[in-house]
């Protein structure tokens, strides 16, 4: 599993970053890493950007897993050139972003936009594969989320939109439906599309979502 | 009982149109167009933001429709209500005198004018029908008892020459079983590939009205192939269009339309004519296509 990110145009981070001159880094060191947005490569370069347009950056890190509990540690043993900083900048998915926040009073602004949870299809080729729903229906499926790989999230079966397996909203993209379809009926299953799918429950656990595993 | 309900539940062959809701508040055109309708159809659809464009709303022009006194085929999506605003506007629809509903996915907001919309779509097609005939039944989707309750008459979509078409087979099904009375169909072009479609929902045993839309050129045609699905205007009909004239172009469209009507009438019990603003030439299509004289026997029902 993978938090795929992307990093926000560098006009819109100078502008959050208005009025802030001193700057601390921090990048992730695995899915950020992985997706080549926040590793100690892409770290060095927002340095060097900052720098070019007049900032200082007081220091960088790139934290083994920025949402791990060893963030603490980590920010702990940076502490001089954090408080050198009026703020942090933050390489990593949005899960980061909350724990340097949680240790941090200054201000903490994100450089990449976190945009799914996907795994990785073949190199630099990501994928959503779960929207998280808190009710799977990937047994039903043949093992391909309606709800993550159809873009209308249908739970019935196609809509009038595909065609020749394609998907109305993208004809490169494949219709999760007749994938569906297709892996039923190889193994025999097709009786599992017949059958009605309720509504959905999309209060399962209702947002802000919590809960506690004991 | 809505007229179109009786026609089908009595087995008679049907005829209904479509129009669809300008971007703006006035009416005026968009209702002439129907009331050219009178007498030739039984119904009229109203679409719902067609191709995910914001519009003026199907339920505030079907109740227009019914001020006129023609009837409307309310057509309902899945794409910008969630479940207590499909319920909601379903009993609005009624109280206003709205009885023919067709319930239907909706194209995504990527296809539209507002892009980056949020796609609802916390109910799909079938979820829809299962939830208007809960309705009908007398409870909501929760389950909670309705003061009154509606008697909605419901209908659905299907795309004959879909690839592959098992699973659209499959969905009509679940349709039914969610309480869909009737099928309209995606634009047929193909005569003998509907025939087969259609032998093989007979056991389904429910009303299937062919959708007729009327080719107005060979780019249309084109067009259609390579970006409407489930649409395939053979070869033969394009090179026909491109031989003709320009100016003749609309006599052209009539004797194709009335040919595929003619061609399709014995597989289906009924036709549904799109005309995208070609409204006016729809009386001419159905005598050409000789339903008309049908259609007028019954005129004082209409």
């Amino acid at each position: 599993m993978k938090s795929i990110t992307r990093q926000k145009p560098f006009d819109e981070i100078k502008e959050e970053l208005e009025g802030l001159d001193r700057i601390y880094i921090i990048g992730c060191g695995t899915c950020a890493t992985m997706t080549r947005t926040g590793g100690r490569e892409e770290v060095l370069d927002m340095k060097d950007h900052l720098q070019e347009v007049g900032k200082m950056v007081t220091g960088w890190t790139v934290i083994p897993t920025a949402c791990d509990e060893m963030t603490e540690v980590a920010l702990r043993e940076n502490n001089g050139a954090i408080q050198n900083a009026n703020c942090i900048l933050v390489m990593s998915c949005a899960l980061g972003v909350h724990k340097v926040n949680s240790y941090i009073d200054k201000p903490v602004i994100p450089a990449l936009d976190t945009l799914f949870i996907g795994i990785e299809d073949e190199p630099g080729n990501f994928h959503e594969v779960c929207a998280q729903c808190g009710q799977c229906v990937l047994g039903q499926t043949a093992g391909i989320c309606p709800l993550t790989a159809c873009h209308k999230g249908l739970l019935n079966g196609p809509c009038g939109g595909t065609n020749n397996g394609k998907c109305e909203v993208d004809k490169e993209k494949d219709c999760a439906w007749t994938l569906i379809y297709q892996r039923l009926e190889a193994q025999g299953r097709l009786n599992l599309m017949r059958k009605y799918q309720p509504i959905k429950n999309y209060q399962v656990v209702p947002r802000p979502r919590v809960t506690k595993i004991v | 009982m809505s007229k179109l309900r009786e026609k089908l539940e009595l087995g008679e062959f049907i005829v209904t149109g479509e129009i669809g809701p300008p971007k703006g508040v006035d009416l005026d055109k968009c209702l002439d167009e129907a009331v050219a309708l009178r007498g030739h159809v039984t119904a009229i659809n109203v679409t719902d933001l067609q191709s995910a464009v914001m519009r003026i709303g199907s339920l505030a022009v079907s109740a227009k429709l019914i001020e006129r006194g023609l009837e409307p085929v309310f057509q309902i999506t899945c794409r910008d209500r969630n479940r207590l605003a499909l319920q909601s506007d379903l009993l609005s629809a009624w109280a206003l005198g709205i009885e023919n509903v067709l319930c239907i996915t909706g194209d995504h907001p990527i296809l539209g004018d507002h892009t980056e919309a949020k796609p609802v779509y916390d109910l799909d097609s079938v979820q829809l029908l299962k939830a208007a005939s809960t309705l009908n039944q007398g409870h909501d989707m929760s389950g909670h008892e309705l003061e009154s309750n509606p008697s909605f008459f419901l209908g659905a979509v299907v795309t004959p020459a879909a690839e592959p078409l098992e699973p659209q087979l499959i969905k009509m099904k679940k349709k039914i079983e969610a309480g869909a009375r009737f099928f309209q169909t995606q634009a047929i072009y193909e005569p003998e590939r509907f025939g087969q479609f259609v032998n093989q929902v007979q056991e389904f045993n429910v009303p299937v009205i062919a959708g007729i839309v009327l080719l107005k050129s060979a780019a249309m045609a084109k067009f259609m192939n390579s970006n409407v699905a489930g649409v395939n205007v053979p070869e033969s009909i394009i090179r026909e269009m491109e031989e003709t004239a320009k100016e003749d172009r609309k006599k052209k469209a009539v004797e194709i339309t009335a040919r595929i009507i003619r061609q399709v009438k014995p597989f289906c019990q009924g036709i549904h004519i799109m005309p995208l603003g070609w409204g006016e030439m729809i009386p001419e299509i159905l005598k050409e296509a000789e339903i008309s004289q049908d259609v007028r026997s019954r005129r004082e029902e209409v």
